[in-house]
Formats: C-alpha cells, sequence, structure tokens
C-alpha cells in the first residue's frame, strides 16, 4: 500500500471578523491507493475531489483544517513537519495541474524550469541536470528537446505546456502523481494525447497516479480504481469495471446516464435528480419539419485580423474563411473544431459583434451585413447570443430584474416599467428559476443558474435566432443535461433556431441536425449531424470522433 | 432570509457598507471624518470661528496651559528725577497742545480688553489661532475635495473614451497625458497660478486641471479590461448604445477603482494646496488656510511663537491620516476578491 487516506475531513474557516464558520469541504472521505495502480477521483464542482488530493501535501490555503489520517509507506502526512513534506513534494509525490498556462512561470525557459527540482532535489550540477531535463523532454515526446530547453512556455501550445508540466513532475522519479484535471483545459485530440502519455509513464515508471476528473468518459479509459465523490463524502468505490458495468450507488448511475453518448441519441437527457427520484421522462421530442422556411443564409462569410508585423507592416490572418450554411426554422446547427478553429468568432461575426472582412448573412431575406444603424438595431431583436462563461457574462452589479428589463426597455417591448418587470418574471419562470431571482445580484447563483438566467435574458427580445458559444461547456455534466433539456424544450415550444457552437462531440450530437467541422477557420466538412457521426468523410473529423473518450470498455 | 423572501436582496454598496463595518480602524476614522465634517459644516454657516479676523488678544498670546506670558524687561533708562523742564518757550507746537486734547475728547475710543492668552494661543495680530485652524479647515478641505472631485471627473471621462474607443481616440488622449507627465507638477502648477491669477477657484482649478493624469491612465487600463468582458458584449448584443455600455455597465464595475483613487487625491491635494498657499500662490491673503498658516508660522517659529505651526499641523495630519485608512479600509470593503476570505 502506497498511500491511504482513512477518514478525511477538511474544513474551512470562512467569514470575516469575529464571525468565523466552519465550511466542511471534505466529510470522512476513505481509499487506498496500491503500488503502480491509477486511482480515479470522480465528482462535479464542489464536491471536494480537489482538496482531497490538495490535502495530501498540504497544498491547502492557511483557513484549512484537516481532521484524520493520510498514511504515506506508514507515515502520518497530516503530522508531519513543514521541511519533511517539502522533502517529499516533487521528489516521492509530483502534482500536474489543469490549467498549464498558469503553472509555468513565464519569465524562465522550459530547461531553468524543468532544472529546478533536479538540483533542489537530487543535488544536481549544472551539466547532468541540463542532460536529464534534455532526456525529459524526449521521453513526454517533444519534438527537438534540445532547442526546447530554451524556450519560453508561451512559444509552445497548450498541448506541450501540459507535457512539460509532465516532465517537471516526473524529474525526479516520483512514487505518486497527482493530476488534478490535467485535461480539462486541452482539446480533445490533445486530451488524448495526454491520456496516452500519463498511462505509458506509469508503466514505465512503475508509479502509482491519483487521477482526478470530472468526466467518467476519460476516467474509465485510465483508471484501476474509481471513487466518486458527491458534496465532500464518498458515494462509490470500486474497481472500473464494476462501477462501469454494475454501479450500486443511485448518482452513480445518473452521472453515467446524464451524459450524451454518441451512438444512441434520446429525446432528452436524464438529469440527476430524476434518476435518483425515477421520476419518469416526461415528453417526447417533436418531429423536425425538414421544408420549414430558412431563416439564416450565410454566404462565403470571411473574417480576417490584421497582425502587426515589423515597423510597419501588417500581415493577414483569416480567423474564418468560405463559410457557407442554411438554417432552417426550429433546426440546430452544430458547429464543431478544436480551440483556434474560428467558430466562436464565426458566431460573433454572425451577429456582428466583429466586424465581417467579406460574405453574406441572408436573415429574413435581408444582408445582415449591409444594414445601416436604425435596421441593424431592429435586426439585434432576432439574433442572439448565449456565451460560454456564465460567471462572466451577466453584469455583477445589476440584478437579474435590472439585467432582465434593460434589453426590453432598449427596445420598447412593453409600454411601461411594470408590465417589462411582469414579463421578465413570466419568463424567469419559464427557464426553471423561481421568483425571488428577480431582485438578486449575479453572484448569488450557481454556474448553471446563470446560463438559465444569460437565456432568459436573450428570450426577452423573442429572438428567432440563438447563437449559443460554447453555452454548456464551463457546465458540470448533469447541469449541462439540465441547460440542454432546456434548449430543447424551448426549441420545441417557441420554433427557436439554434447556432450551436460546440468542442463536444457528443453534446452536438445530442442537440444537432446538421454539423459543421471547422478547422484553421475553414469549414472542412458539412453534413447531417447522424452522417457525420456514421461516417465522417474526412480525416480531420474521424481524428476528432476517435478522440473523444468513450469510457470503460471490457474489450479493452 | 428564505422567510423574509426578499424582493431585493442585499446589494454591492450594502455588502461593502457591511464589511466595512467590520474594519475597527476604518469605522474610528470614519467617525474623525465625519466629525471634521460636521466642523467645517458648522464653519461654513458661520455657526464656530466667523470671528476669526478680530484681534482678541495681545499680540502672540500663548496658549492657556503655558500661562500668560511674564511682562518683558523693556530695559528702558530711568526716569529722571525733580520736576519737568518747561520747553513751552522753545516748542513751536505748544500753543497748539490743547487744540489737540479738546478734539482728541471728542473722539470716542474703546479700550479694548485683550486677554493675556487664548486657548491655542493667539497669531501676530492676536487673533485666536483656535479660530483660524477651524477656518482654515474648511478652505483646504473644500479646496482638497473639490478638486480632487474635478481631477477625478476629468481623468474618468477622458480615461472611459480613450479606454472604450480605443484608435484615434485613444492616440490623441495618450499623447495628451504624455505631455501633461512629461512636464513637472510644480512647474505646471506654477504655470496655470500664473495664468490664473488668486483665489480660492484658482486653486481648485489649477489642482484639478494639473491632477487628473494618473486617474485617466487607471481608469482607462480598467476600460480596456471591462471593455472585452462577455458581460460587456452581451450588452452590446442587445442593443446597448455605446454610452450605456461605458457609464451604465463598466462604470459601476470599475467605481471602486474610481472611489479609491479620489480619496487619495483628496489627501494629496490638502497638501498640494498647502504647498501653494506657503508658496504665496494659493488663497488669497484675506482667507486662512492650513498653508498660509504654516507660511506665517514660519517667521513666528524664529521668535520661540510655535502654537500656530502646531494647531495647523496636528489639524492637518489627523485629518489626513484619518481619510487614508478610511480610503484603505473601503477599498477592502469595495474590492469583491477580498469577498469572504477570513
Amino acid at each position: 500500500m502506497l498511500l491511504s487516506i482513512q477518514d478525511l475531513k477538511v474544513a474551512f474557516r470562512l467569514g470575516e471578523r469575529g464571525a468565523v464558520t466552519l465550511t466542511q469541504a471534505v466529510n470522512g472521505v476513505t481509499f487506498d491507493i496500491e503500488e503502480n495502480s491509477t486511482v480515479a477521483l470522480v465528482g462535479e464542482s464542489g464536491s471536494g475531489k480537489s482538496v482531497t488530493a490538495m490535502s495530501i501535501l498540504n497544498l491547502l490555503p492557511d483557513n484549512a483544517r484537516r481532521e484524520g489520517r493520510i498514511l504515506y509507506q506508514g507515515r502520518d502526512l497530516l503530522q508531519a513537519s513543514l521541511p519533511e513534506l517539502q522533502g517529499l513534494r516533487g521528489k516521492e509525490i509530483a502534482c500536474v495541474f489543469q490549467d498549464p498556462m498558469s503553472s509555468l512561470n513565464p519569465v524562465f525557459t522550459i530547461g531553468q524550469q524543468l532544472m529546478e527540482p533536479l538540483v533542489r532535489h537530487l543535488r544536481m550540477t549544472r551539466r547532468p541536470a541540463l542532460e536529464r531535463a534534455e532526456a525529459l523532454l524526449a521521453e513526454v515526446g517533444i519534438p527537438e528537446p534540445k532547442r526546447r530547453l530554451a524556450t519560453y512556455p508561451h512559444e509552445m501550445s497548450g498541448g506541450q505546456q501540459q507535457r512539460v508540466m509532465i516532465a517537471m513532475a516526473l524529474a525526479c522519479e516520483p512514487r505518486l502523481l497527482i493530476a488534478d484535471e490535467p485535461t480539462t483545459a486541452l482539446d480533445v485530440t490533445i486530451q488524448r494525447q495526454i491520456l496516452e502519455l500519463i498511462a505509458k509513464l506509469k508503466e514505465q515508471h512503475r508509479m502509482s497516479v491519483l487521477f482526478i476528473s470530472h468526466d467518467l468518459g476519460v476516467v474509465g479509459e485510465i483508471a484501476d480504481q474509481v471513487v466518486v465523490m458527491r458534496n465532500g463524502i464518498v458515494r462509490e468505490r470500486g474497481a472500473v469495471d464494476a462501477i462501469f458495468s454494475a454501479p450500486r450507488d443511485a448518482y452513480t448511475k445518473a452521472l453515467l446516464a446524464c451524459r450524451p453518448s454518441l451512438t444512441d441519441i434520446p429525446a432528452r437527457l436524464i438529469v440527476i435528480d430524476d434518476h435518483i427520484l425515477g421520476a419518469p421522462q416526461p415528453r417526447t421530442a417533436k418531429p423536425k419539419d425538414a421544408d420549414a422556411p430558412v431563416v439564416l443564409a450565410v454566404r462565403s462569410l470571411a473574417k480576417s485580423f490584421w497582425l502587426r508585423e515589423g515597423l510597419f507592416g501588417k500581415r493577414e490572418f483569416k480567423a474564418v474563411q468560405n463559410v457557407n450554411f442554411q438554417l432552417r426554422r426550429g433546426h440546430t446547427l452544430g458547429v464543431v473544431g478544436e480551440s483556434g478553429s474560428g467558430k466562436t468568432t464565426m458566431g460573433l461575426t454572425l451577429l456582428r459583434l466583429h466586424e465581417p472582412t467579406g460574405g453574406e448573412v441572408i436573415f429574413d431575406g435581408r444582408n445582415l451585413l449591409t444594414l445601416d444603424d436604425r435596421e441593424r438595431q431592429q435586426m439585434r431583436r432576432r439574433i442572439q447570443i448565449v456565451f460560454q462563461n456564465p460567471y462572466a457574462s451577466l453584469n455583477p452589479r445589476f440584478t437579474i430584474g435590472q439585467t432582465l428589463v434593460e434589453p426590453m426597455a432598449i427596445h420598447d417591448i412593453g409600454s411601461n416599467t411594470t408590465e417589462r418587470e411582469q414579463r421578465a418574471r413570466s419568463l424567469l419562470g419559464r427557464v426553471g428559476l423561481d421568483d425571488s431571482a428577480f431582485g438578486r445580484y449575479p453572484h448569488e447563483f450557481s454556474g448553471g443558474q446563470r446560463q438559465r438566467i444569460a437565456i432568459a435574458r436573450c428570450l426577452t427580445l423573442d429572438p428567432e435566432v440563438l447563437v449559443l458559444d460554447e453555452a454548456v461547456s464551463a457546465l458540470d455534466v448533469s447541469v449541462q443535461a439540465q441547460v440542454l433539456n432546456l434548449l430543447k424544450d424551448l426549441q420545441d415550444d417557441l420554433g427557436l433556431s439554434y447556432v450551436f457552437i460546440s468542442h463536444d462531440l457528443a453534446v452536438v450530437r445530442f442537440i444537432s441536425d446538421d454539423v459543421l467541422v471547422m478547422k484553421d477557420g475553414e469549414v472542412v466538412e458539412q453534413a447531417s449531424a447522424q452522417q457525420i457521426l456514421a461516417a465522417p468523410k474526412q480525416e480531420y473529423t474521424r481524428r476528432l470522433l476517435a478522440a473523444i473518450p468513450r469510457g470503460y470498455r471490457a474489450a479493452h | 432570509m428564505a422567510i423574509a423572501a426578499p424582493t431585493r436582496s442585499e446589494g454591492v454598496w450594502r455588502t461593502a457598507w457591511w464589511r466595512f463595518r467590520g474594519d475597527r480602524v476604518g469605522m474610528v476614522s470614519l467617525c474623525i471624518v465625519g466629525a471634521f465634517l460636521v466642523l467645517i459644516l458648522l464653519s461654513a454657516t458661520r455657526l464656530v470661528a466667523s470671528d476669526w479676523q478680530s484681534e482678541v488678544g495681545v499680540p502672540n498670546a500663548p496658549p492657556t496651559l503655558m500661562g500668560p506670558r511674564p511682562p518683558e524687561d523693556l530695559g528702558t533708562i530711568d526716569v529722571p528725577k525733580g520736576p519737568n523742564v518747561d520747553l513751552s518757550d522753545v516748542d513751536p507746537l505748544a500753543p497748539r497742545y490743547k487744540e489737540w486734547a479738546e478734539r482728541a475728547a471728542k473722539m470716542k475710543t474703546v479700550e479694548v480688553v485683550r486677554t493675556q492668552t487664548l486657548p491655542f494661543g493667539g497669531d501676530r495680530l492676536g487673533r485666536d489661532v483656535m479660530s483660524k485652524t477651524i477656518k482654515g479647515t474648511e478652505i483646504s478641505v473644500f479646496v482638497g475635495v473639490l478638486a480632487a472631485v474635478l481631477a477625478t471627473s476629468i481623468g474618468t471621462i477622458l480615461g472611459a473614451f480613450g479606454g472604450f474607443f480605443g484608435g484615434r481616440a485613444d492616440d490623441f488622449l495618450e499623447w495628451l497625458y504624455n505631455v501633461f507627465t512629461a512636464v513637472p507638477d510644480i512647474l505646471l502648477i506654477f504655470a496655470f497660478a500664473a495664468v490664473f491669477g488668486r483665489g480660492i477657484g484658482t486653486v481648485v482649478l489649477i489642482l484639478g486641471l494639473t491632477g487628473w493624469a494618473g486617474v485617466y491612465r487607471q481608469v482607462r487600463a480598467e476600460f480596456i479590461k471591462h471593455r472585452g468582458r462577455e458581460y460587456v458584449r452581451a450588452a452590446e448584443a442587445i442593443g446597448a448604445s455605446p454610452t450605456s455600455r461605458m457609464f451604465r455597465h463598466i462604470l459601476p464595475n470599475v467605481s471602486h477603482v474610481i472611489l479609491v483613487r479620489l480619496s487619495l487625491l483628496v489627501v494629496g491635494f490638502i497638501k498640494a494646496e498647502v504647498i501653494l498657499s506657503y508658496l504665496g500662490l494659493g488663497v488669497p491673503v484675506d482667507q486662512v488656510s492650513w498653508g498660509t498658516m504654516l507660511a506665517e508660522a514660519q517667521s513666528e517659529l524664529i521668535l520661540g511663537y510655535w502654537w500656530q505651526l502646531a494647531a495647523a499641523t496636528l489639524f492637518m495630519a489627523v485629518f489626513v491620516t484619518a481619510f487614508s485608512l478610511m480610503a484603505d479600509a473601503w477599498r477592502d470593503a469595495l474590492d469583491p476578491r477580498l469577498r469572504g476570505a477570513e
């Protein structure tokens, strides 16, 4: 047994000056990590999975209070002094964090950062440390490792940066690697490479891995043991095949069920509460009318940015080029691609939040791109956008009521404030929030609730087309399912058309009728959702599909 | 809270006030600043210190605490004994003495009894230093606050335009900013003072026109940061105009920066007014401020009359310190990032 966590409790002291309250983040967690095995800690945000992992090396903030026992090779780490812990950190137990961009120090070269643990823990001198660093870079699969030693983090892509982080973690040959959502910030194809790298390194170095993730699909591919957490307690613990084939806990079952899958497409997704209560699924999807009128037609849309080069020079960067599609009333167009493929720029250009460089956007028979300011204001009503980050898209100094009434006041919807407020309240009910939300501020709501509010804000204007820019990507799977269900219901009831931008093919498959696949600003494939998944024509689409984590498969 | 079902929950300002109340240093300094404001109000409505110009004590009367000054040894020569020598024969003015005495008797003179000591002492004309300091507080704080409001308004508006629109407008404003910061502050103040002449309004104008650069720079940076945020994008998508986005959406979100900057400017401008008045470019001679008091105190100090210096310095030090601490506490209370930390 390498590490054994016994009845761990972590609480945070919160509140200010006098009024101190204890918030229990982890409430009695017990699990073991065997030598040379991978244990996955799964849960939604706020489940206490990261807090559990960070308390092993006491990387928690000062206001945390830990109880219980964490035995590492028989030593209790909760009693260990800071110098003892510092001796372990990086040498015996190493960490890889979620965001490689902020984990690497931007002012030091890769080589300098890789050499630091070698010099500090292994007392190496400069020359052998440099050689070792080069070998490490080669091991994590970075081409031209010698040249890369002298580069700075910003010169590398996100995937390469995460490889460097892993190389740093491996520098002292640790016995245990703690990986805290190491692939969440990365594209699916890069995620696939990193997962394979971690699995390979685990075999080579005979180390154990504690893998933290919110995604059961990822976990199923990499873990030996799975621990499912919710609200600070362990809901289920077991071998990976048992968890996936015969889950015992209702929450685990619900987590497995609420994720949209690529193979069978239900009319609605199962929501965790439904599943736990065993409520039946209430509605079936309306069949789509294939001959519905076209609301939005886009022809050879292009957007370029001008980058400065040298003193006077400019270089054109084509973010979006030659995009064509038609969107029918009540239909959904999915747009998929990796980060940097231009899909968000395309969405913003549709609303003229970016000025397009060329092409036509025909909305209801008129070209949106040539309208004058007044007509444009009229058209704004009819095409609306929901942004990715629900924490940033609501003005923190406006109450929800103010947020919802403002667009109506701008466009003269409703004759007076009372009428507008009434309409706002009814829309809040429509998106599943109760009336008390009206006078509150955004910070009092969770991510899913805020995204509902953002949707309600769009609905105040009676739009015909909604651009959903990664609208569910920042949400937990269960909340994602609720919001996706809401979007489907609204589409059925109001006949909305969606442009659904996402990097997640499974979600796109669930909600879309047609799919655009974008790469480097260009559309590489365009077909119906079924067709794209069943018979992708392009190599790039096939690669995207192959990279999607599929959970545990017995054959593997 | 759930039972009451508030239709409107605690606003950002309410929570900030709640957090501010928990800060003991902040509350004490708020009370001190409040007391000063009451004093200024009383002085402005002529309820106290309206007679600061009257000469109530003997010149350079010492503070009551020290007691009256001992009579000085004037070192006069002894009065000669014996009868006076009659000079009437040779004195050409002698015939008119009687006439003058008669005319003098017709004049009515009031011999004011001048007190030997005053609570805070007296200045070289015998004016009460206490009243003078209170009146000086009124002028100095008024000048400081008004100039700070002026400078902050200029800086905020220019910063908002530069930061929000960018491009040409921003380039022009940056050029203006560079010109203003390239000239040493004190030189700029002298230049303005030379053009405008003396007066309280002038001091406010000078300080306001020279002090906006820092606010401008910071507000501009905040607007650049916020203009790309999604909530501003969302406001654009629902059709909000640029003015509405700038002042209804972004401004409340950067208001804590501006407020703190304003309070720092108040402190700075009070000191600047003191320097200006000390150099003779500040308030006119018939008015009093901490600065003019300090200028007078310079010559008095050589003669050992320290009380005017002490009074002005004490008032200024207490107010400026309390104001700075209060601004600091406000910053902590308004910064949403500190929320929930212990």
